[in-house]
């Protein structure tokens, strides 16, 4: 495997016997935004959790991961290079904004005042410009999101997972989040999993569609619907 | 704050242990995943040593002394020792009732006060409360109980008598007055740990759901939480029972003296010049330990007992009232706090007291003497005290984070057989083993070492510092660390960055409980710092028995206070670290 992007190979996600993802094989190309849908335990966060390397110890996975031709499965998640944004955005509360996001830039960015310089340029990215010294937790909801998204992306992933980030958020708010999380990832070319179960979030990731489903009744564990692929709406 | 003690866990490879390998995770430290082996090993060797070593001298065997065939002799002479069956029969009756007692206070204080307001408050100093040494409470119990003490003063002032009234109160020969010392003491400790138990089951739903049957709130506490409470605080409970019946330094104080209990006879016996006695005091040791083997084992034949024989009283419907007594454990507990705090009050008085004739309620004259003359000898024991007490609890802290971090990087989950052996150095009683030990440390030229020191209280420390630190550890969102892995952190910059600074507080509470636990021990330091490493507890101790009332109140005043200000640090530290930072603040 050469190809840019992300490639997903036979994965399959087994828990307690029960089989959640049978088998998906699917590539994600630099930039497309490929939403997840399905119902609750169908198995979309734990495949997102499968691909940055943080599956409990619990789960059963099968199948290989490459991110732009590099086999990442086997690695530990910090070697990975695939950001992940939560539906909580999970700010450090013991730093502030600027050292939330100190935390995600390479050690391999040195100098002080270069450092600062990234953190001050996100932050004017994300329109915060000057909110450095400010606590998290005294941040707006979208103000918050929007630094958990510039965090994620100064670690500088080749990847990255979206696990309902707007489900908490206020629906006007989510509009303008979306554009703007997805218009990053657009502009930094960044194959891009989306977990949601909002068909607005879908329709405005303009990829793929993919259903996870699974016959939860009857106690036959062999007894899955399989997955169903979608065309999305194409940009 | 959030109860920080669980009785219930502990991890490793232990039995009931489940283990499983995270995929991709990064490969653990060879180190890492030694710290439950080697916490396991550094609390159970000298237990272990220590009862073979109190065994061998106890059947005639102790080469140093000239023991060199094992005997029958000197449990011979423990029969035939006077007084030695009225000696078990106040261990038993001590420590017996002051358990009992302290239960029955502990869940009746929960279940008619656990949701109020005040309570709430109360929470709070739960914890300050366990900080302050037995010996120092004892002393000031004894202060105020006595017949020359401080209710008597009150009351001979009120009604007129010049001359303290000639009974027996403090050292009384049924022990009542150490039963009361140990009530006060471990009260709160059941109730600390209850409250972290409660956190576990699914109490306040259940609770509503009975209130909302029509059950009172006595009734419904005891008809739905304590039989799902009791199973998860038996350990501390058994605790509190081998503690009460093996007890020495509180003994020393308010127990009786002729006979006293079988946990200060066999302690004399120990520290007798005629050295041959120590193969009787040894038979003694494992005696106690016997007595608190059968106890265990009693209360536990007792608890299912109960339960049992009860289980038709669930069932009967009756929703019963229980106002009054709701009112009578309020007044109960509120005397038994007010008696603790007018304890540890009399000690800072009778420090600064000039003279204070009977029966004046107060002293005439205050003088800061007692201080100025005491604290030329108050500086080598505070200085033992702080280093064994920062040294125990830093070996301690560093042990749990080991365990609780390879846990969570193992995928561990917490065994229950282990809360077992967590528990052992809190179940064995001290007189016990650590005759034994001194044994095997003197054999190795250990004894009065600094090591010796800190190793014997860091027996007592890890226990508490392992249960104060793993509830809210295993609480910590497991988000933040796997948020902190895909931004690049390596396992070690996680723990160090993210999962220290967010468990500051919990960590700083831990070693505040860790350093009073330390502070407190009075014979492990007899034991192990042979004589020549006073601390504080051990002067105050030797002091208590004659000395003038003015200096032993300067003395445990400061006993208690050391451990109070680490609480205070404790506290205040990480208040002031994330001052600015409103997601620290619970």
């Amino acid at each position: 495997m050469t190809a840019a992007g992300l490639h997903l190979d036979g994965v399959a996600l087994r828990l307690g016997g029960r089989t959640l993802i049978p088998s998906l094989t699917l590539t994600v190309p630099a930039g497309e935004i490929v939403t997840l849908t399905g119902p609750s335990g169908s198995g979309k966060s734990s495949l997102l959790d499968f691909v940055c390397g943080t599956l409990a110890p619990a789960f059963e996975p099968e199948g290989r991961i490459f991110l732009n031709g590099r086999d990442i499965g086997s690695l530990p998640p910090e070697q990975r290079r695939v950001g992940i944004l939560f539906q909580d955005d999970l700010l450090f509360p013991h730093l502030s904004v600027a050292g939330n996001l100190a935390f995600a830039l390479p050690a391999r960015i040195r100098g002080r005042a270069e450092r600062r310089a990234r953190i001050e340029s996100a932050l004017a990215e994300a329109g915060l410009p000057g909110f450095g010294d400010r606590d998290p937790a005294t941040l707006s909801g979208g103000q918050r999101t929007r630094v958990a998204l510039m965090r994620t992306l100064l670690a500088d992933p080749q990847a990255l997972l979206l696990d309902e980030p707007f489900s908490k958020l206020d629906p006007p708010l989510r509009a303008r989040m979306r554009s703007f999380v997805f218009g990053h990832a657009r502009r930094r070319a960044l194959p891009t999993l989306l977990v949601t179960h909002d068909p607005d979030d879908a329709a405005a990731a303009g990829g793929r569609v993919i259903s996870l489903g699974y016959a939860a009744s009857g106690g036959n564990n062999n007894q899955v619907s399989g997955l169903t692929l979608a065309r999305g709406r194409e940009e | 704050m959030a109860a920080p003690l669980r009785p219930l866990t502990l991890e490793g490879p232990l039995p009931g242990s489940e283990r499983r390998k995270q995929r991709g995770a990064s490969p653990e430290p060879r180190w890492l995943g030694a710290a439950p082996a080697l916490t396991l090993a550094i609390f159970l060797l000298p237990v272990l040593l220590g009862l073979a070593g109190t065994w061998g001298p106890a059947f005639g065997f102790l080469p140093a002394l000239g023991g060199t065939r094992t005997s029958l002799q000197p449990w011979r002479e423990l029969i035939q020792a006077p007084g030695l069956g009225k000696a078990v029969g106040l261990a038993l009756f001590t420590g017996w009732t002051s358990t009992l007692l302290a239960l029955f206070l502990a869940m009746g204080v929960l279940a008619a006060w656990g949701d109020s307001r005040a309570f709430a408050i109360a929470h709070r100093l739960i914890a300050p409360m366990l900080a302050v040494p037995h010996a120092a409470l004892a002393i000031g119990l004894a202060f105020v109980i006595a017949p020359s003490g401080w209710l008597f003063r009150v009351a001979a002032s009120l009604s007129g008598g010049d001359r303290p009234p000639d009974i027996l109160l403090v050292n009384d020969p049924w022990g009542l007055a150490l039963v009361l010392g140990l009530v006060l003491k471990e009260t709160p400790f059941l109730m600390l740990m209850a409250l972290a138990a409660m956190g576990q089951t699914r109490v306040r739903d259940s609770l509503r759901a009975a209130r909302s049957m029509g059950y009172g709130p006595v009734t419904a506490w005891g008809k739905v939480v304590l039989p799902q409470l009791y199973p998860l605080i038996r350990l501390p409970v058994f605790a509190v029972l081998a503690y009460g019946l093996s007890v020495v330094d509180m003994a020393l104080i308010l127990g009786p003296t002729t006979p006293p209990t079988l946990a200060v006879l066999v302690f004399d016996w120990f520290n007798d010049p005629d050295l041959r006695m120590r193969f009787m005091a040894a038979a003694g040791a494992v005696l106690q330990l016997g007595l608190v083997v059968v106890s265990i084992a009693g209360a536990w034949a007792a608890e299912r007992l109960i339960f049992r024989s009860t289980a038709h009283i669930l069932a009967n419907g009756r929703r019963g009232g229980g106002r009054a007594f709701g009112r009578a454990i309020a007044g109960l507990s509120t005397a038994a706090l007010a008696l603790a705090l007018l304890s540890l009050a009399a000690l800072g008085l009778w420090s600064v007291a000039d003279r204070w004739r009977y029966p004046d309620p107060l002293p005439a004259a205050f003088t800061p003497d007692h201080w100025a003359r005491s604290l030329p000898g108050l500086g080598h024991p505070t200085l033992v005290t702080v280093t064994a007490g920062l040294g125990a609890t830093a070996a301690a802290l560093l042990l749990a984070l080991g365990c609780l971090e390879h846990e969570h990087r193992a995928g561990i989950r917490p065994g229950r057989g282990a809360a077992w052996l967590l528990y052992l150095p809190l179940l064995v009683p001290q007189i016990a083993f650590l005759f034994g030990l001194q044994v095997f440390l003197s054999l190795t030229r250990l004894d009065g070492t600094w090591a010796a020191l800190i190793w014997s209280h860091l027996l007592f420390v890890l226990p508490y510092v392992f249960l104060a630190l793993a509830d809210p550890w295993r609480a910590l969102d497991p988000r933040y660390a796997r948020i902190a892995a895909c931004l690049g952190a390596t396992p070690g910059r996680i723990f160090l960055r993210v999962k220290l600074p967010l468990m500051l507080r919990p960590i700083c509470f831990a070693a505040a409980i860790g350093f009073s636990v330390s502070a407190a021990q009075y014979l492990p330091t007899l034991f192990a710092g042979a004589g020549r490493l006073p601390t504080l507890t051990t002067e105050t101790v030797g002091l208590s028995t004659g000395a003038d009332r003015r200096v032993v109140g300067v003395y445990a005043f400061v006993q208690m206070g050391l451990p109070l200000l680490m609480f205070v640090a404790a506290l205040a530290g990480p208040a002031l670290a994330f001052r600015n930072r409103r997601g620290m603040h619970p």
